[in-house]
């Protein structure tokens, strides 16, 4: 399909200045050359290098001129040599022309699809315009912008220009990057073009769409304002979580040989009625059924299709309000876009009409949607003005869906006036707190606003690509360390945080925290993510773990004792030494202590289903070795031990397991009859 | 169990341990105490317009609505109905006089079910061949009913512990002085018993409600006695009356939605600075409801299934028994992944929640939102000092109107977010909005779309409004304007409608109910002439004089068009199929050798619909032939 086979050239500086972000370049492109390979492979990529000190490009040799323009790749469809190819940029070393490589990125452009392929070519520039450009042979750089643009317009093709504004050095004088930013914005006027700024490396990574996604309406129709005024609008999603990405389940029962196992997994699923867990029932067999009180009542989808909500499709505006009616926690989901019907120039006009009026007022339109003939619910949302501020984009709204009454909780808390003066900041300290929240800010005057939603990318998802590309040259790869500048996502800026430390320590000398000493051990549980197996309570257990660490290293080494991580097997194990008889005696009484230590530990039962894994093993272990009596007599002090009451459970749970005294039968050495053995614990005392 | 598998009501990014939080062990147990006397069978209000009815019927009429809304509401409450000053008696002490309603398969005091509900709103009908009525408290005999029945009642209620459950006796009468037709020693000693009845019960945290019944021309005295059996003093006497009444019209008109007792959804710690960290418990306020669970049933047997889930290896049909690792296609070759590497993956972050820095709050944009914002209060359960923090920074960004923007570190879905205090809010019912900061989840680059891009045109100009036609949507803003709008008036016609349904099949009714859509715009308020004119006033300020004729003229050029092209490709398509000799091939069978090019033109040059699948495209060609 035509619409898949988007191409796009990558114009991308490398001269002196931008040296030190393109660490930042590289994993953007790269990043975007992988998507595109996992989503769209039919798009065609190449990279015109600028700045460079070689030159290769097709114009040079046939007309001349466009030097330090490099071809790093032709328009190609995407492969896995892009993005190599792109994680090594070469350092270029002379000043770069944008204007030259534009040229030479149009050129192969129009090389290689002509009049084809209109609307879905794009030029991507990522500069920091701190050189200035050539001046022309004939005309203005104005003139020459505007010869470019046209030419770009008559074949469809865009222009995303990336401006990177970080340190600017000495040499570069600010005029020339005035100039240089006019000449792109020049752009704009014939072509259709975009300019994005960005100054800081983490933008970087968050400014180019890495992932496009054709936007499909969720509605086109009528606004209607009331029965006779209606305004055509298309409306689309504005915001939408891009997900982690769903893995299929990999199966590995396909032999080697099979080239063309797809290694998938399918589920499966199968019902089955309660009273009868073997009868499958057939899909067609089941029906709904719904809690109502403490019954279910069975509902078929038929009965439910005649009498379910079906509201006609539409847009109904309800009134307006006042912005501060509608509090901004309360929207609930994703948001839409409401733009005028595309070329519809009265459309256009009333949708701007309202906006600026809504913006103007300070006011809010409540709107009841349905988008969709035959969907089952409604939606009552807030539309809000997007004021354009360019003059080629027409005003648009924002929806964001309300709560309906069931979806609140109202839920009461305490007024923080009502709380004790000692949880209350005193002047000094509000005064602490005031500086630091003036002084932690993210969006500084004079400065671009630090992570702006629209700019930082989302690093679980960044990441997951980077291992994805990692493991497939290298599969037993681990996984990569969160990127240097991603972090600056989850942690705070290293430079703000040393700009004000003066604001951060003075708030920090005005606060006191101090954890709960009654609540600690707890707290620690809770907050801790994986509370570490090595970290055991009893110190005496250390040289036990210790041993269970070389086990695992290696497993010829003799056990000593029973550890905490394989008990039973270090039981085991330790039952079958043969270097020495005293191991069988320290393994029993080992598994004893250890036992009891489990019960000990039990507040609610939660260890006895490990107790009584040990004590089947230590049963069977002294059948083997013919040590009834150890194990009799064990049993016995845990009968009298579990005659207090927390115990009983572990009792009850011990009978229904059938573990009872080692009987005559099973081992010579016992004084224990079956007679006696079925009845324990009812009744049987200690007989030895 | 499948939670909504229409998907109506779901919300993909709602986690699910939000939605696990439904069940709760605090309940609430209530018994109803209603008089059954003679009295209460007596007709009231006897307007013009209003159909007389007895107290009995208001009463039953409000605790069969109660019970409704309940059973859908907080099904896990268990309610007890009792009435009193009945002949027949029924109850575990065996006491006269009184009669505790029940139906099978159920305790006197238990969960409603749709068969209490169902017979206990018909029960007026049998009430008084069946259960009988009449005055228990009469001169010359030693019974005295109403103590008997709050008897029956606490003994009912001695179950639970009154730690967890609340509860509460409610009594319907119309009888303001019950002791009334007896005198001397007898009045006074019955008056102290029932006292002390009560107090005991009190003692035992029960409280004892009243739900006085008015006649038109005797207002309920309750100084007569209640006053004193359910402890109102002072003012609260002069407020019962109203209050009480207000109370028996909400019982009646409850909103039907499930209710969600406050539950922390977690407890996370907040890292303000190097080494300050704070703890704070978060808060679900707002989620959309979701219908309740749904099970499958087998159709034949009407029991519930259970689902079992296998995994089969595509190639070889084999059952895979092991968690199967994960993988993703890469540049033609399978990336595999193990659980934990994924988990590793998804943690880029130590810390729960930690403060990035603040903006001020007109960054905050209206697109910048994703799910449903989650609420964050302070506590001091673990960490001291943690509220003192915490309000110290909310008053901060009140004042300096900012936000924080803060990354939250979750296992499952990290997200910057965004932290807005809000400040109390408090009406004359009580707190409107709570103190605390809501945590609004910001979307990454990658969850923004650039839509407006894609629209962009070079030469097309783009009107912006003028001055004027902005100066009438003002008006019609103005004019338009939705007084005391609150986020949450609306109900969801499609939640309402489906507790209606499933109330209406589980109880057997005939008719459905109808619902109320209060999402439809208010017709009457737009036909309001000041709004017709301001609409019209900018309808002609911004689409011109004629627009409906222009629109009209389009429409028809358009279809016009439309059926010109029709009728040319009709034509064409008569002329396609007749290369073709379709009775022999349909004889044949040979039709589905042909392209569905080749079938849809037969179909086009005889006006049938060409939509569908090949097989059903041939079928459509073999009924039309008459085979």
């Amino acid at each position: 399909m035509a619409r898949s086979k988007e191409a796009l050239v990558l114009l991308l500086d490398v001269g002196p200045s931008m040296h030190s972000i393109l660490p930042e370049v590289e994993k953007l492109c790269s990043m975007l050359v992988q998507k595109k390979l996992i989503f769209s492979k039919n798009h065609e990529v190449g990279v015109v290098l600028f700045g460079t000190e070689e030159t290769n490009n097709e114009l040079e040799k046939e007309v001349g001129g466009y030097e330090h323009v490099f071809v790093l790749r032709d328009i190609k469809v995407v492969d896995g040599d892009t993005v190599e190819v792109l994680h090594n940029l070469p350092r270029g070393t002379s000043p770069g022309d944008f204007m030259d490589a534009i040229v030479v990125g149009m050129d192969m452009l129009i090389k290689k699809f002509g009049q084809t392929n209109k609307g879905k070519q794009c030029l991507s520039l990522v500069t920091n315009a701190q050189y200035p450009i050539k001046d022309p042979s004939e005309g203005t750089k104005v003139d020459q912008v505007d010869m470019i643009s046209s030419q770009m317009k008559a074949h469809g093709v865009k222009l995303d220009c990336i401006l990177i504004r970080e340190n600017p050095i000495g040499s570069a004088e600010q005029s020339v990057i005035n100039e240089n930013e006019l000449l792109l914005n020049q752009f704009s006027k014939k072509a259709i073009s975009k300019i994005v700024h960005v100054d800081s490396p983490l933008a970087l990574l968050g400014a180019l769409r890495t992932r496009s996604i054709s936007p499909v309406t969720v509605f086109r129709g009528d606004l209607e304002l009331g029965s006779t005024m209606k305004i055509k609008v298309w409306v689309y999603k504005k915001t939408s979580e891009e997900k982690f990405p769903t893995l299929k389940k990999y199966s590995d029962k396909a032999p080697p040989s099979d080239k063309f196992a797809t290694h998938e997994v399918k589920v499966d699923y199968e019902y089955k009625s309660v009273e009868d867990p073997d009868k499958v029932v057939p899909p067609e067999q089941r029906i709904k059924g719904y809690r109502y009180g403490p019954q279910v009542v069975p509902i078929s989808s038929a009965e439910w299709e005649a009498v379910q909500f079906k509201p006609d499709k539409g847009i109904k505006l309800l009134g307006f309000t006042d912005s501060c009616n509608i509090m901004r926690h309360y929207y609930m989901r994703d948001v839409y876009i409401f733009i005028p019907e595309p070329g519809n120039r009265k459309a256009i006009a009333a949708v701007s009409a309202i906006a600026r009026a809504m913006k103007e007022l300070n006011k809010v339109a409540i709107l009841r949607c349905v988008w969709r003939q035959g969907q089952g619910s409604v939606v009552v949302g807030v539309l809000t003005p997007n004021i354009s501020c360019t003059d080629n984009i027409p005003d648009s709204f924002y929806f964001n869906v309300l709560p309906f009454a069931e979806d609140v909780r109202e839920f009461q808390f305490p007024s923080f006036s009502k709380f004790p003066a000692a949880w209350l900041p005193n002047a000094l300290q509000q005064e602490a707190a005031d500086s630091f929240v003036r002084r932690l800010d993210l969006a500084p005057s004079g400065r671009e606003e630090m992570l702006k939603p629209d700019f930082t990318p989302n690093p679980v998802l960044e990441r997951f690509y980077h291992f994805l590309d990692l493991k497939s040259k290298q599969p037993d790869a681990d996984v990569p360390p969160l990127d240097r500048t991603l972090k600056r996502i989850t942690e705070p800026d290293s430079d703000l945080l040393s700009e004000s430390k003066p604001v951060i320590d003075n708030f920090h000398s005005y606060f006191e925290l101090k954890e709960n000493p009654k609540r600690k051990k707890l707290s620690r549980l809770a907050w801790k993510e994986k509370p570490s197996s090595s970290n055991n309570e009893n110190g005496a257990d250390g040289g036990a773990s210790d041993i269970q660490r070389n086990l695992i290293q290696d497993s010829s080494v003799k056990v000593e004792k029973i550890g905490d991580l394989n008990p039973i097997q270090d039981f085991e194990t330790m039952m079958a030494r043969r270097d020495n008889p005293k191991w069988v005696a320290e393994a029993i009484q080992g598994m004893r202590v250890y036992i009891n230590d489990l019960l000990e530990k039990s507040s609610k039962g939660e260890t006895y289903p490990e107790a009584i894994k040990c004590l089947a093993a230590l049963r069977k272990g002294c059948i083997l070795e013919q040590e009834p009596k150890e194990f009799n007599q064990f049993l016995f002090h845990l009968y009298h031990k579990c005659k207090s009451p927390h115990l009983l459970e572990f009792l009850k749970l011990l009978s229904s397991k059938n573990i009872t005294l080692i009987t005559k039968t099973e081992a010579a050495d016992s004084d224990v009859t079956e007679e006696e053995a079925k009845n324990f614990p009812l009744k049987s005392e200690p007989s030895s | 169990m499948d939670l909504d598998p229409q998907g109506l009501f779901r919300d993909d990014s709602d986690s699910e341990d939000e939605f696990r939080l439904d069940r709760d062990p605090t309940k609430e147990m209530v018994v109803y105490l209603i008089d059954a006397s003679p009295s209460m069978f007596d007709l009231v209000g006897s307007d013009e317009d209003k159909r007389s009815q007895t107290h009995f019927h208001v009463a039953i009429s409000s605790i069969s609505q109660s019970l409704r809304t309940q059973i859908i509401g907080s099904s896990y409450d268990e309610v007890a109905v009792c009435f009193f000053n009945t002949k027949e008696k029924k109850n575990l002490q065996d006491l006269n006089g009184v009669f505790v309603f029940n139906v099978d398969e159920r305790e006197f005091l238990d969960r409603p079910t749709a068969k209490l509900i169902k017979e206990f709103s018909c029960i007026e009908e049998a009430f008084l061949s069946n259960i009988g009525s009449r005055y228990g408290i009469i001169p010359g005999s030693r019974e005295n009913s109403l103590y008997n029945a709050l008897w029956v009642a606490q003994a009912l209620l001695r179950k639970g512990s009154a730690k967890y459950v609340t509860k509460r006796i409610l009594i319907f009468t119309n009888v303001d002085d019950p002791f009334g037709n007896i005198t001397g020693a007898t009045k006074t000693d019955m008056i102290r018993t029932t006292m002390q009845r009560a107090q005991d019960a009190q003692e035992l945290g029960i409280s004892i409600e009243l739900l006085p019944l008015s006649r038109p021309d005797e207002i309920f005295n309750v100084s007569h006695f209640y006053a004193d059996l359910i402890g109102l003093e002072g003012d609260e006497l002069a407020q019962f009356l109203p209050s009480a009444v207000e109370r028996l019209e909400d019982m009646k008109d409850q909103l039907t939605k499930r209710i969600f007792k406050k539950r922390i959804v977690r407890t996370i710690r907040f890292s303000i600075a190097k080494g300050i960290t704070i703890e704070v418990n978060t808060y679900a306020l707002i989620r959309p409801t979701s219908p309740g669970s749904v099970m499958w049933l087998n159709s034949v047997t009407n029991l519930p299934l259970k689902t079992e889930r296998s995994f089969i290896c595509a190639d070889t049909g084999t059952l895979v028994r092991e968690q199967p690792k994960r993988f993703h296609q890469y540049k033609n070759e399978i990336i595999k992944f193990s659980a934990d590497e994924l988990s590793d993956v998804k943690k880029v972050s130590d810390s729960h929640l930690c403060l990035l820095g603040f903006k001020p709050l007109d960054l905050l944009k209206d697109y910048h939102n994703l799910r449903p914002s989650t609420f964050v209060f302070p506590t001091d359960e673990e960490i001291f000092g943690s509220t003192r923090i915490f309000i110290a920074l909310h008053k901060s960004m009140l004042q300096l109107k900012r936000f924080a923007v803060a990354f939250y570190g979750g296992s499952t879905n990290p997200r910057l977010v965004a932290l807005v205090a809000q400040d109390e809010i408090t009406s004359s019912s009580g707190q409107v909005e709570p103190p605390g900061m809501h945590m609004i989840y910001l979307p990454f680059s990658d969850d923004v779309r650039h839509v407006m891009q894609l629209h962009m045109t070079v030469d097309a100009d783009v009107p912006h409004a003028t001055d004027d036609q902005i100066k009438k949507a003002s008006v019609l803003l103005k004019r338009m304007d939705l007084k005391d709008f609150s986020v949450c008036q609306f109900a969801n016609p499609a939640l309402q409608r489906h507790y209606g349904i499933l109330q209406a099949l589980a109880l057997g009714e005939d008719e459905m109910p109808e619902i109320k859509d209060e999402t439809l715009p208010d017709e009457e308020g737009m036909a309001r002439p000041a709004v017709m004119n301001a609409l019209e006033d900018f309808k002609i300020a911004v689409y011109g004089e004629n627009h409906d004729l222009e629109e009209e003229a389009s429409s028809k050029k358009g279809s016009g068009a439309d059926v010109s092209k029709k009728r040319k490709a009709m034509a064409e398509a008569a002329l396609e199929s007749a290369n073709h000799d379709w009775a022999d091939l349909a004889d044949s069978g040979k039709l589905k050798d042909l392209t569905v090019v080749d079938l849809k033109n037969y179909l086009a040059a005889h006006n049938l619909p060409v939509t569908g699948k090949k097989e059903v495209l041939i079928s459509r060609i073999l009924t039309h032939l008459g085979r």
